[in-house]
């Protein structure tokens, strides 16, 4: 297709990784930030092709690795009542939560579907009024504005058996948490383009100016990922803190205006937990005080999140963080494989340790 | 989950406000998607579309100047490519 076969162009691809390489006066230490960046740079072997040159740290952007298992214990919940139809992404399906996982409580007979888009729920209230319809909605500033379409369709269209139970959360501040930590090792972040279509990337410039390193907004195909990294390492040799965008035929600085209008009329800014990472300062959103009836742990007297955590043995905050790598967990492709994943990074096709699972990524490779 | 998708508008089934979608190609696939982000495309523009939602609308001025820039940008290395190894 037009606009995405030019950016997988495999002559121009060679020549942009060998005009990388040869850009490059030292090892420069890059976060990309979004799941899908991770799997491109594995799948089109660009984080092999540069790993002398570069070392790709892979960032938190696996919206289903950073919701926290107190939040599937939430799904879970709601899903045991027999008159719930859960509606949520089928990534979400396999995380393991508190007590197993909604695959596993749909096994035993709850109603749980996997939907395409969150819009998709509403309709699926109004095919059946007998029933209560949760959307289960994850998922970063991309598919936000998703879920609020789907609240104001059912507030428009008069829906009463349609609520939501909510985790979405906000890039920006969790590279901000990333990039101040004191063993934070990154000097350049590689920013989730699709991110920026909606958000714009003004805040990256005080996230720049703030961490003193590179933001360069990135696409997802490899000539795109190879441009990111070519203009990250062009403004680390300058020595320069700014925010690049060579993703601007998707990405502009102000974003979409119509699409975060939808975020802002329905959600507020709040400090939300992520798996593996803790509490991150306005790093999520929440229902705003006029969509409360929309709030499915309210409808369904959630009790508060228990402290109880399942993955003691799961490394992932380590890994989310770029910390760790995850051929360098104990548990990777022993224990933790995508048939019986430990930890969400090994469920979600976007998730680091999958993404390395997949493509025969093992302690010894990525040493060698 | 976060996987956009770009495709062709080819032509709109409902432009109220929030109920707003239109018909898009994607690759040879048609499939009906929510327009309520991008009100302003056309048919024969290109969408991104995330989970059912057109979140942003291509820019083809910009598309070509990036494609013009990494050739040049390569172009550029590889003729001065051997003092900077």
């Amino acid at each position: 297709m037009k606009y995405v076969d030019e950016y997988r162009d495999p002559i121009r691809l060679q020549q942009a990784l060998a005009d990388l390489r040869r850009r490059c006066s030292r090892r420069w230490v890059i976060m990309d930030v979004c799941g899908g960046q991770t799997h491109g740079l594995l799948r089109h072997g660009i984080e092999d092709a540069v790993s002398d040159v570069l070392e790709l740290i892979h960032g938190p952007g696996c919206p289903v690795c950073v919701t926290p298992a107190e939040v599937i214990g939430d799904a879970l919940h709601i899903a045991r009542d027999p008159r719930v139809i859960l509606a949520t992404f089928g990534d979400m399906l396999r995380v393991p939560g508190p007590q197993g996982s909604l695959l596993q409580l749909r096994a035993r007979g709850a109603d749980v579907r996997t939907m395409l888009s969150p819009v998709d729920a509403v309709s699926w209230a109004i095919q059946h009024p007998d029933r209560e319809v949760v959307l289960f909605a994850v998922g970063f500033e991309t598919t936000a504005p998703a879920t609020a379409l789907a609240i104001l369709q059912a507030r428009e269209l008069g829906v009463k058996n349609f609520s939501v139970l909510a985790h979405h959360v906000r890039v920006e501040p969790a590279m901000r948490a990333i990039a101040s930590s004191p063993e934070s090792r990154i000097q350049g972040f590689l920013a989730a383009g699709h991110v920026c279509t909606v958000t714009g990337y003004a805040g990256y410039e005080q996230l720049a100016q703030a961490c003193r390193l590179p933001v360069v907004i990135t696409g997802f195909e490899p000539l795109d990922l190879v441009e990111g990294l070519r203009a990250c390492v062009e403004s680390l040799e300058r020595r320069d803190s700014s925010v690049v965008n060579p993703y601007a035929r998707w990405a502009r600085k102000e974003g979409n205006p119509a699409a975060r209008q939808l975020i802002d009329r329905v959600f507020v800014t709040t400090t939300l937990p992520w798996r593996g990472m803790g509490r991150i300062i306005d790093g999520g959103l929440q229902l705003r005080g006029d969509f409360q009836d929309y709030d499915a742990r309210m409808r369904f007297e959630v009790p508060p999140a228990s402290l109880h955590c399942t993955e003691d043995a799961c490394l992932s905050g380590e890994v989310l963080s770029g910390r760790l790598k995850p051929p360098e967990c104990p548990l990777f492709g022993k224990a933790c494989t995508p048939a019986t994943p430990l930890g969400a990074p090994m469920v979600s096709f976007e998730g680091a340790c999958a993404a390395y699972f997949h493509y025969g990524r093992t302690s010894e490779t990525i040493n060698a | 989950m976060c996987l956009g998708i770009p495709g062709r508008v080819l032509r709109w089934l409902d432009r109220s406000p929030l109920l707003a979608c239109a018909e898009i190609e994607f690759g040879g696939i048609t499939k009906r998607c929510h327009m309520a982000c991008v009100p302003e495309a056309e048919p024969g523009d290109y969408v991104l579309v995330h989970a059912g939602l057109a979140i942003t609308i291509l820019d083809a001025v910009a598309a070509e100047t990036t494609l013009a820039t990494l050739d040049r940008a390569t172009r550029d290395s590889n003729v001065t490519g051997d003092t900077s190894v």
